[in-house]
């Protein structure tokens, strides 16, 4: 796959800066840390959580708790992929009934993930408040479920095309978020 | 590393990365059956029959409780309400079956070979629940589930087998599963019952021993094989007082072991048989962690197998 990379959008700075401001949104937004609870979904936005987490720590001196989400058995697209997806364990430590959860991701774009996190999440208890935030939002018109961010760490409309390459150290080996495009003979 | 098989028969045909494949995603399934709603959306609208031509309680109930968790209408047939009892043939009843389009057959039979049978001249994927004194692949995985569970590996562990193992499908299913992924296996019991030929059922890492004592000395691991009382037209040792006295587990047999050696029995235990009740029912022993590792591993192996397209599309992003 020769993906050509079009467009360097954030670095390791723009990043920080990028995800102290969403923590700062998210504690202004639920008036504190105290019932909140992150949560995020495999794989890069588990990593986003971690951080997240330790900068409301920095504001409000609790470290809200990081429960991992794996959505793939909620996936609505099982049944056509060949391939079976990997199944990576699901983490919720303590109880998220009556929590203020803020599901955490990289990239929303076409809302099916999230949907299946939703779906995933209800399995496990009623929280009080779910709220999405990611640091990348491709735009609106993407969306093919009725889903938006409450959390946006940077808006990048993009063509269908084209893919955001979100690169995190816990996982790559250099950090930053590209637009690359995809060959033309590939289909989504 | 991904498992593309469209049938689970035996241990033997399977690669070891892609034995690992399976037990890691076993593990993942875990946490599914330790939450309130035990149920997960992956297979909803499939099909899963269980078609059991030998009676089981564990196997055939761990196979539906998966189907279950994972969504999909799980369908039981046991041999004494089936129209095998009218004289039809396994592949008939099989053809029919799958005329009303299952996405997989769950199969054990008393003959083996039976699930390779159908595999060969059947459309739908099939499981191995057990065929004759063959193979028993979801037996030797969740086997390795639990041994994993508690000692963190399998390689360079030494596991002994003790009993019946001519007649054991666990025996066989375990044997390979565990030499694949580097074990050293012994296995003792009476010549009758452990011919010195099985040491040839794999290449290397099997050991045939006589004395219980032998196969035990510094093992890991110690799984029991039940007596098959059923599979036995002929006298293979006096009498199950006397097998109890020389190749029955007993406490005094442990300190031979590894002082943090675990205890497996695949079930249904013959107390004070095959193994005394004191061991059955103190801490060294795993079973009941079996049975609860069983669930996980045909979770597993629906997900894997009863899932739909078998085409190479592309995986999805957000």
């Amino acid at each position: 796959m020769d993906f050509l990379e079009k467009a360097r959008i954030m670095d390791s700075a723009r990043i920080n800066r990028a995800l102290a401001r969403l923590a700062s949104e998210i504690v202004e937004e639920n008036h504190g840390a105290g019932d909140l609870y992150l949560v995020g979904i495999r794989r890069r936005g588990v990593p986003l959580a971690e951080r997240m987490a330790d900068k409301i720590a920095d504001l409000e001196g609790d470290r809200p708790p990081v429960g991992v989400l794996d959505i793939t058995l909620y996936r609505d697209d099982l049944s056509t992929v060949g391939a079976k997806p990997i199944v990576n364990r699901t983490e919720l430590p303590g109880d998220i009934e009556s929590r203020n959860i803020v599901l955490i991701d990289d990239v929303l774009y076409t809302g099916r993930t999230i949907r299946a996190a939703l779906d995933q999440l209800i399995d496990y208890g009623r929280p009080r408040r779910v709220q999405l935030a990611v640091l990348i939002d491709r735009g609106k018109e993407h969306r093919e479920l009725p889903i938006q961010a409450d959390y946006i760490g940077k808006l990048v409309p993009t063509k269908k095309s084209e893919i955001i390459k979100v690169m995190l150290q816990e996982f790559d080996e250099e950090e930053g978020v590209v637009i690359v495009e995809r060959p033309a003979t590939e289909t989504t | 590393m991904n498992f593309n098989r469209k049938h689970l028969l035996g241990i033997r045909e399977l690669e070891a990365s892609e034995i690992s494949h399976l037990l890691d995603t076993a593990d993942s399934f875990r946490d599914v059956s330790k939450r309130e709603v035990k149920k997960v959306p992956a297979l909803r609208g499939r099909t899963v029959i269980n078609l059991f031509f030998e009676s089981s309680t564990r196997t055939r109930t761990s196979f539906e409780i998966a189907a279950k968790r994972l969504s999909a209408d799980a369908i039981n047939i046991s041999v004494s309400t089936s129209s095998v009892n009218k004289g039809e043939t396994l592949l008939d009843t099989a053809r029919n079956l799958e005329a009303m389009a299952p996405d997989c057959i769950v199969v054990r039979h008393a003959m083996s070979g039976a699930a390779h049978h159908l595999a060969r001249m059947g459309k739908a994927p099939i499981i191995n629940a057990g065929d004759g004194s063959h193979e028993h692949p979801t037996q030797a995985l969740l086997d390795a589930l639990t041994i994993r569970e508690y000692k963190g590996r399998i390689e360079g562990l030494k596991v002994a087998i003790i009993g019946d193992a001519l007649h054991s499908r666990v025996a066989r299913s375990n044997v390979h599963l565990l030499t694949k992924l580097n074990a050293s296996v012994s296995i003792a019991g009476p010549g009758t019952l452990v011919p010195d030929e099985f040491a040839e059922l794999v290449d290397n890492g099997l050991r045939v021993e006589r004395r219980i004592e032998d196969a035990i000395e510094g093992a890991d691991v110690v799984m029991i094989l039940r007596i098959q009382r059923e599979r036995q037209q002929e006298a293979f040792f006096p009498s199950m007082r006397e097998y109890a006295v020389h190749y029955g587990l007993r406490m005094d047999h442990l300190k031979r072991a590894a002082p943090d050696a675990i205890v497996m029995h695949p079930g249904p235990m013959n107390r004070g048989i095959e193994v005394s009740s004191e061991i059955a029912d103190s801490s060294r022993s795993l079973i009941l962690d079996q049975v609860t590792n069983g669930v996980a591993v045909r979770m597993a192996v629906l997900y894997l197998l009863a899932g739909g397209a078998r085409n190479d599309a592309d995986e999805k992003g957000h």
